[in-house]
């Protein structure tokens, strides 16, 4: 607070809650080093079969080489674009359609049970017709990744919209505003919390959406690399690919986590 | 002193599935120039739904209400409504809070931005300008959401239970200090409250309803003989308790037998 001089009780309790910090940090780096280093050793002893389970050392050699080719950037980058991308569209689109369909009550009474549909139907089960449709590529791995997680999405953020905090929204017509003013001023505003809790969603989703078009329908990718890799017996690949996509997903949930904290 | 708005046998009715309710029937009364008004009624009767439709938020369905003599509603009356909570937005700080009208409106220019300040200034918020609403009290909260409603300039204040969510001893001290800074502004306002000495201390004239549907029950008009008459020096008047036992004997007639 406004007080220049701080407490000698407050300094320890200051000092307290970072070494707790310190520890958590600690403990969760030792505990992946002591995975690592299981896996390494049990692997060298041959107490499992580094052919089939891979090593921490094998991985890092065939990243090594994988990079030296130039192909490891490349199914990674490819794999990320079209994350991102899928990311970008479902997180704008939902938030665009569950805007027009708070403006009409009456188009979102019409499109509930269609939306809620396709909500639950699996979305792998429209995998092979994307491929028909749109053929082999970015762009069939891409709406993949769109349709798994934009119908829950809009569902999601409409019925937060809609739960708005009805005099809120009175207090803007009091003020002489109109209805795209009480969605900018009030409704998104209010919302911004549900919004970022449905990117969170959308991360996840859309990577999962991502593999498994690329599982089915790619030449190249993280996921097509998992798929080439099990059926040529390459295991490194395929474990190195995890491990990346294990990566990529931390590093998506961080960025959100920086997003989260500037509007707080 | 002129008359600012008249209802003119105002009915309302709500329209549901399960069946309509009636708000409002037949109420008809007017309101001077800087007058103060309190109107007072059970919980439920319509108190809120008279005031949405003098706002102009329900359209008016049967009867008239005219501003400055004029049937064509809100050519010249700004109206000001103070809503039960403050509502004010946790996302936005105090300024950006209380300059929310002209925003929407479009009329936010340095003249406007100049005067904004100058009533934070002389209601005590200047130094909270950049501070979110959560870090202010309850009684703040309240004076900011004025500010907000007079930032619009209205020629009518209308107040719907505006201290209701504060406690007991903040109430008297905000609804006092509300009702001095609207005198002081020379603004009309008609307030709604279940109150009884709130509506004593603060108004001209209080005005009773019935239970709903409401109709007008009684027009009392309230004079203290006391000097420089304000809000709290009106409950240390001799006629308060007089006053205060013919509201109660009003309201009780069907309220509380
Ligand atoms: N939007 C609405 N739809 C249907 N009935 C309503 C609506 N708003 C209020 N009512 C009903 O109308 C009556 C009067 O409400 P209101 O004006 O809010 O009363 P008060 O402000 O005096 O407590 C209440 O019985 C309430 O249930
Ligand atoms: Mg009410």
């Amino acid at each position: 607070m406004s007080t220049s001089k701080v407490s000698a009780e407050q300094i320890s309790y200051l000092k307290e809650v970072k070494r707790k910090k310190q520890f958590v940090l600690g403990m969760q780096l030792a505990i992946l080093l002591f995975f690592l280093g299981l896996w390494e050793l049990a692997a060298d002893l041959n107490w499992i079969d580094d052919f089939v389970f891979s090593s921490p050392s094998r991985i890092v050699k065939t990243c090594i080489d994988l990079s030296v080719s130039g192909e490891l950037l490349k199914h990674t980058g490819i794999t990320l674009y079209e994350t991102i991308l899928s990311f970008l569209i479902t997180t704008g689109g939902s938030i665009f359609i569950a805007m027009l369909l708070w403006i009409s009550p009456t188009v979102s009474k019409i499109l509930e049970p269609y939306l809620v549909m396709l909500n639950s139907l699996p979305k792998s089960a429209l995998a092979p017709l994307l491929i028909v449709w749109l053929g082999t590529g970015a762009r069939t791995i891409i709406v993949a990744g769109i349709s798994v997680a934009i119908f829950g999405g809009i569902i999601n953020l409409y019925t937060t919209f809609r739960g708005t905090d009805r005099e809120k929204e009175k207090l803007i017509y009091t003020l002489g505003g109109k209805k795209y003013q009480v969605l900018f001023k009030v409704v998104l505003p209010a919302g911004i919390p549900a919004i970022i809790s449905n990117m969170k969603v959308n991360v996840g989703l859309s990577l999962v959406g991502v593999i498994i078009g690329e599982f089915l329908a790619a030449r190249a990718g993280l996921g097509y690399l998992i798929i080439y890799g099990s059926q040529v017996y390459k295991l490194d690949w395929v474990m190195m690919s995890i491990i990346l996509l294990c990566i990529m997903a931390v590093v998506f949930y961080q960025f959100i986590g920086v997003v989260e904290r500037r509007y707080q | 002193m002129g008359v600012i708005l008249s209802l003119e046998h105002i009915s309302f009715t709500y329209h549901s599935e399960k069946g309509e309710i009636r708000a409002l029937d037949d109420i008809s009364f007017s309101v001077s120039q800087g007058e103060f008004v309190a109107i007072i009624g059970p919980s439920g009767c319509g108190k809120s739904t008279l005031l949405s439709l003098i706002s102009g938020l329900h359209p008016v369905e049967r009867g008239n209400i005219i501003f400055h003599g004029n049937t064509e509603k809100q050519t010249s009356t700004n109206i000001g409504y103070m809503l039960q909570k403050d509502h004010l937005f946790e996302w936005r700080t105090i300024y950006r809070n209380v300059i929310l009208g002209p925003e929407i409106n479009k009329s936010l220019t340095k003249e406007k931005e100049a005067e904004i300040e100058d009533m934070l200034k002389t209601y005590g918020l200047l130094e909270f300008k950049n501070k979110k609403p959560s870090e202010l009290s309850g009684g703040m909260r309240q004076r900011a959401a004025l500010i907000r409603t007079l930032a619009m300039e209205p020629d009518l204040l209308l107040l719907d239970e505006p201290f209701s969510a504060l406690d007991y001893q903040t109430r008297i001290s905000v609804a006092d200090d509300i009702g001095t800074i609207i005198k002081k502004e020379g603004k009309t306002a008609i307030l709604v409250t279940h109150d009884l000495s709130e509506a004593i201390s603060l108004a001209d004239r209080v005005i009773v309803l019935t239970k709903r549907p409401a109709t007008v029950k009684k027009i009392i008009p309230i004079e203290l003989s006391i000097e420089n008459r304000t809000p709290f020096s009106s409950r240390t008047a001799p006629e308060f308790k007089e006053y205060f036992n013919l509201l109660w004997k009003e309201l009780s007639a069907h309220e509380y037998v």
